[in-house]
């Protein structure tokens, strides 16, 4: 029978046909997104991501090494100019070389500026894919062995909900970019470090950096975990031991991917150069952080020059990842981990220098990671998440898949909640005081939930009613950060809670 | 209204029944506020965002039907079943292919057939009698199941004391059904034309994209024989048979001889017999929807001009008892693959090549999956009821056989032809 054996070859490993499901839905969903308009389609002189994108495949696939992250006649670095660390654009000469056999014109040095064409789009829209299947799907499924242990149907759900996340999926496949590689290395680093792989974890994570600098927001994390746990050890020696032998890793792996460049100390100037935003402003068009939200009413960048207010984003992000921080150094466990990753990243969309609304994304890969478990912020932080990208998404022509994926994400989450009610009720019949002292909360937080979606559809059906007053044009865009801007707080602050009341309940 | 049937400025003429088209009719109105360029007549196919994005929603809009009518037929099952059965009706990948992809109405003409199986399940005869008969005027495609419905009812509603009055009422019902439908035709005196476009008999046995049915079969022996038959040099009538060329059109064997309108639909008749006779002798509501999921697959497999579409019209209603034993389930999972593999082809182009696989790729697994967790639970609970489920065995047992190779061989050919 054609059924059971096939069901006994998606059994053969410790994965349940499930998890397979749970894939394939996944990659439906891709595909789907995938007939939608990427970033500035049809939009000269500029385009959008995608052109940066195939812009770079260009440069990389066409120009030798040395003249990649500089500006040279051939390579004009006002016109989509790399700023992203050198394993992006090794990925970039990977997917060029291929794309250039596949659509020469598509690769065409100077000539292919702004070249759009339906094949091209298509192999642009598969690579992505790709890098999904050979990256995140396989970094996902150690995650799901390392911290879903216990269930298997957790795991399952975890690894669904990672997948069909609205803002991954709309960023990554609608308005094109790659960060699935970057969040993929990271999550694989997590799964390494929290298996006991410190070294693996560690090589994996200096190439997340070096795909996308944004890695860094879960670098406080790694090195709070990793110093936690090599200070567990019982010697001095034996603890210097371990701190070297990761130290030596790290700088490894960097000489490693920065070889082709550091032959002559420019071009490595170049590339720093190129990735280092501290040139540009406090922030990015409209994203939902503490200084572009709070701008409305203090002026920061006319009260601090631009040097003290780099200081003052470090200072700030420092301090507000520092609790959970401090909790993972002194007891670092899998999964204080990923909470740690998911505070820190959070800290850094919220307090740091030059963020951009897609940073979103680095917060909310550990947040899925934590699955099930964490039922508020794996349901309420992705929708959350995309509302605060609608500006951009609605600029990309991608408002369809933004509503159609919205709805799904809710019909996706929102029936479980009856059912965790009615564990909740069996539960009850066992303790009696604690369960009614939640059931209180639980109603609290539907109702909240309740107010803040009917809140979101008044934001958006606003503009479609009324016009935005002279004197304030931006005032939708306003109300989409601020809005966002206090989501994102509640549930950075919820999860910082968490964090550490579990940690203290371990402990007694 | 009199040029419904008559105009053919476009190659897209309307060859749906007259309720149908009232139904577009109907369409028209908000279409009209929209975008009213949609409306012009012309040769050539009309698009812009606005209709393409009108007429899109417009299916999802009367999946409704399809919704409500699954809900009215499930309503009674237990727990886990109705999950099951829900789902798989509802995702159905063949579906979402054919409607929401390729763009046709099937998830509302699916809907009311759901309706009427499921008014058939509470038993309310008259009603669902009533329903059919308004499915038969929007698409006569289900004229499949026609007989199938006449002798259940026949002996399931017409018996007992007053017999005779309950047949007069049936009778009166779908008659009137079909007044109001072709009557105002019939009085212009348009009734051939409109038949005539109805039921295109100069379109040949095979659709431009062979159906993977008996006579795709009978097509290639005959295609194998001609080139034997060149090959050997023998003289023969000589009529180079392209019957996938993409458009509808005549088409001729070569070596075999030629199958008629009548005598594929006597086929299809003869091989409801055996059917229809076990009906007649025990008209089970519980068994109905098995019933018509294979005189629709009858029909599919020796119908004349048959789409690739058609299959949907019995894997639907199989869905519906798919979950309710395990030889059910088994057919249902063997059907459903195939049959939404042999759809594959309907979308030919590039972009959606990935989608459409990882459509029918991720409804197979999932059908997988759920199934065998519904089936234990079916089993136990004592719930193998299907006599009908043989019958389905034995009808599925020649395609099993068959059935791969004629989907892969069709496709090549397609691929060939294209």
């Amino acid at each position: 029978m054609a059924r059971t054996s096939v069901l006994r070859f998606l059994r053969a490993g410790t994965e349940s046909p499930t998890t397979w499901l749970a894939i394939l839905i996944g990659f439906l969903f891709r595909a789907a997104i995938c007939l939608h308009p990427y970033s500035g389609a049809g939009k000269p002189p500029m385009y959008g991501d995608y052109e940066a994108q195939r812009h770079w495949m260009e440069i990389t696939t066409n120009l030798p090494v040395s003249e990649w992250y500089a500006e040279t006649k051939q390579n004009n670095l006002s016109y989509w100019g790399l700023d992203y660390p050198p394993l992006s654009a090794y990925q970039s000469w990977l997917y060029g070389k291929v794309i250039e056999r596949l659509d020469p014109d598509a690769m065409a040095l100077g000539e292919s500026h702004g070249y759009e064409s339906a094949d091209s789009k298509r192999y642009m829209r598969q690579s992505v894919m790709i890098s999904d299947l050979i990256v995140l799907v396989p970094a996902l499924l150690a995650c799901r062995r390392v911290f879903c242990r216990g269930s298997a149907e957790k795991g399952d759900l975890m690894l669904l909900g990672s997948l069909m996340q609205p803002a991954l999926l709309l960023i990554d496949h609608g308005h094109f970019q790659y960060n699935s590689i970057s969040l993929g290395l990271a999550a694989g680093a997590a799964a390494a470090v929290a298996s006991g792989k410190d070294v693996l974890g560690s090589i994996l994570f200096c190439l997340a950096m070096n795909h996308k600098q944004m890695a860094m927001f879960y670098a406080p994390a790694f090195f709070a975990h990793l110093l936690g746990r090599c200070l567990q050890k019982p010697s001095l020696s034996s603890k210097m031991a371990a701190i070297a032998r990761l130290g030596l890793a790290v700088t490894a792996t960097f000489v490693v991917v920065w070889a082709p460049f550091l032959a002559n100390p420019s071009d490595a100037l170049h590339v720093l150069h190129r990735i280092m935003p501290l040139k540009r402003g406090l922030y990015e068009d409209y994203v939902a952080n503490f200084w572009c939200t709070t701008s409305m009413l203090v002026k920061w960048r006319s009260i601090f020059s631009q040097q003290a207010l780099v200081w003052l984003c470090m200072g700030s992000t420092l301090l507000a990842a520092m609790p959970v921080l401090v909790q993972e150094v002194r007891r670092p466990t899998a999964r204080g981990l990923l909470v740690c990753m998911a505070s820190s990243a959070f800290a850094f969309y919220l307090f740091s220098y030059q963020v951009h609304e897609k940073s979103i994304l680095l917060p909310l890969m550990p947040v899925m990671l934590l699955g099930p478990d964490q039922p508020i912020m794996t349901r309420w932080l992705p929708p959350v998440a995309c509302f605060s990208m609608y500006p951009l998404l609605k600029k990309d022509g991608l408002t369809l898949a933004y509503i159609a994926l919205m709805l799904l994400w809710g019909a996706m989450t929102w029936p479980a909640v009856g059912e965790e009610r009615k564990e909740r009720q069996t539960e009850a019949s066992r303790d009696h005081v604690e369960a009614q002292v939640s059931e209180r909360w639980r109603s609290l937080l539907l109702m909240g939930l309740y107010v803040s979606v009917g809140l979101a559809v008044g934001i958006h059906a606003a503009p479609l009613i009324w016009k935005a007053p002279k004197q304030y044009p931006y005032i939708f865009d306003a109300l989409f950060t601020s809005f966002s801007f206090l989501h994102i707080l509640g549930l950075a602050v919820y999860l910082q809670y968490q964090g550490l009341a579990n940690k203290q309940l371990k402990g007694d | 209204m009199s040029h419904w049937y008559v105009e053919e400025t476009s190659e897209w003429t309307l060859d749906y029944p007259p309720l149908f088209a009232w139904f577009q009719r109907l369409l028209a109105y908000p279409a009209a506020l929209l975008d009213p360029a949609t409306l012009y007549i012309s040769k050539l196919p009309y698009k812009s965002p606005e209709c393409v994005l009108f007429q899109r929603l417009s299916v999802v809009f009367t999946d409704a039907v399809l919704l409500s009518g699954l809900w009215l037929a499930t309503r009674r099952r237990c727990g886990s079943q109705k999950k099951v059965t829900r789902y798989m009706v509802a995702a159905n990948a063949g579906l979402l292919i054919v409607d929401h992809i390729h763009f046709q109405y099937n998830g509302l003409l699916l809907g009311i057939l759901l309706w009427s199986i499921a008014l058939i399940q509470e038993g309310r005869d008259v009603a669902a009698a009533f329903l059919f008969a308004l499915l038969l005027n929007m698409k006569h495609l289900f004229a499949a199941l026609a007989p199938l419905y006449s002798v259940y009812l026949l002996r399931h509603y017409c018996r007992g004391p007053g017999a005779l009055y309950k047949f007069a009422t049936v009778g009166s019902i779908v008659a009137a059904v079909f007044a109001l439908s072709f009557g105002p035709f019939a009085l212009m005196g348009q009734m051939p034309q409109l038949l005539q476009r109805l039921f295109p008999f100069h379109r040949g046995l095979l659709h431009a994209y062979w159906a993977p049915n008996l006579w795709a079969l009978y097509a290639f022996m005959d295609k194998i024989m001609s080139t034997m038959v060149q090959y050997l040099g023998i003289p023969f009538r000589s009529s180079p048979a392209s019957m996938t060329g993409g458009l509808v059109q005549v088409s001729h064997f070569s070596v075999l001889p030629d199958i008629g309108a009548g005598a594929a639909a006597a086929a299809v008749l003869a091989s409801m017999i055996p059917l229809l006779v076990s009906v007649w002798r025990r008209p089970d509501p519980a068994c109905f929807a098995c019933c018509a999921a294979l005189a629709g697959l009858n029909s599919f497999m020796l119908g004349y001009h048959v789409h690739e579409k058609a299959i949907l019209m019995s894997i639907v209603p199989l869905a519906l008892e798919a979950a309710g034993s395990l030889r059910c389930a088994r057919i249902f999972q063997r059907l459903s693959t195939i049959g939404h593999y042999s759809l594959l082809p309907l979308i030919y182009t590039q972009d959606e090549c990935i989608l459409k696989m990882l459509m029918v790729l991720a409804y197979s697994v999932a059908t997988c999956i759920l199934l065998e967790q519904a089936c234990t639970e079916g089993i136990l609970e004592g719930q193998e009821k299907n006599v009908f489920d043989l019958c389905c065995g034995v009808s599925l047992g020649v395609g099993r056989a068959l059935d791969p190779d004629i989907v892969l061989l069709t496709y090549l050919l397609c691929e060939k032809a294209q």
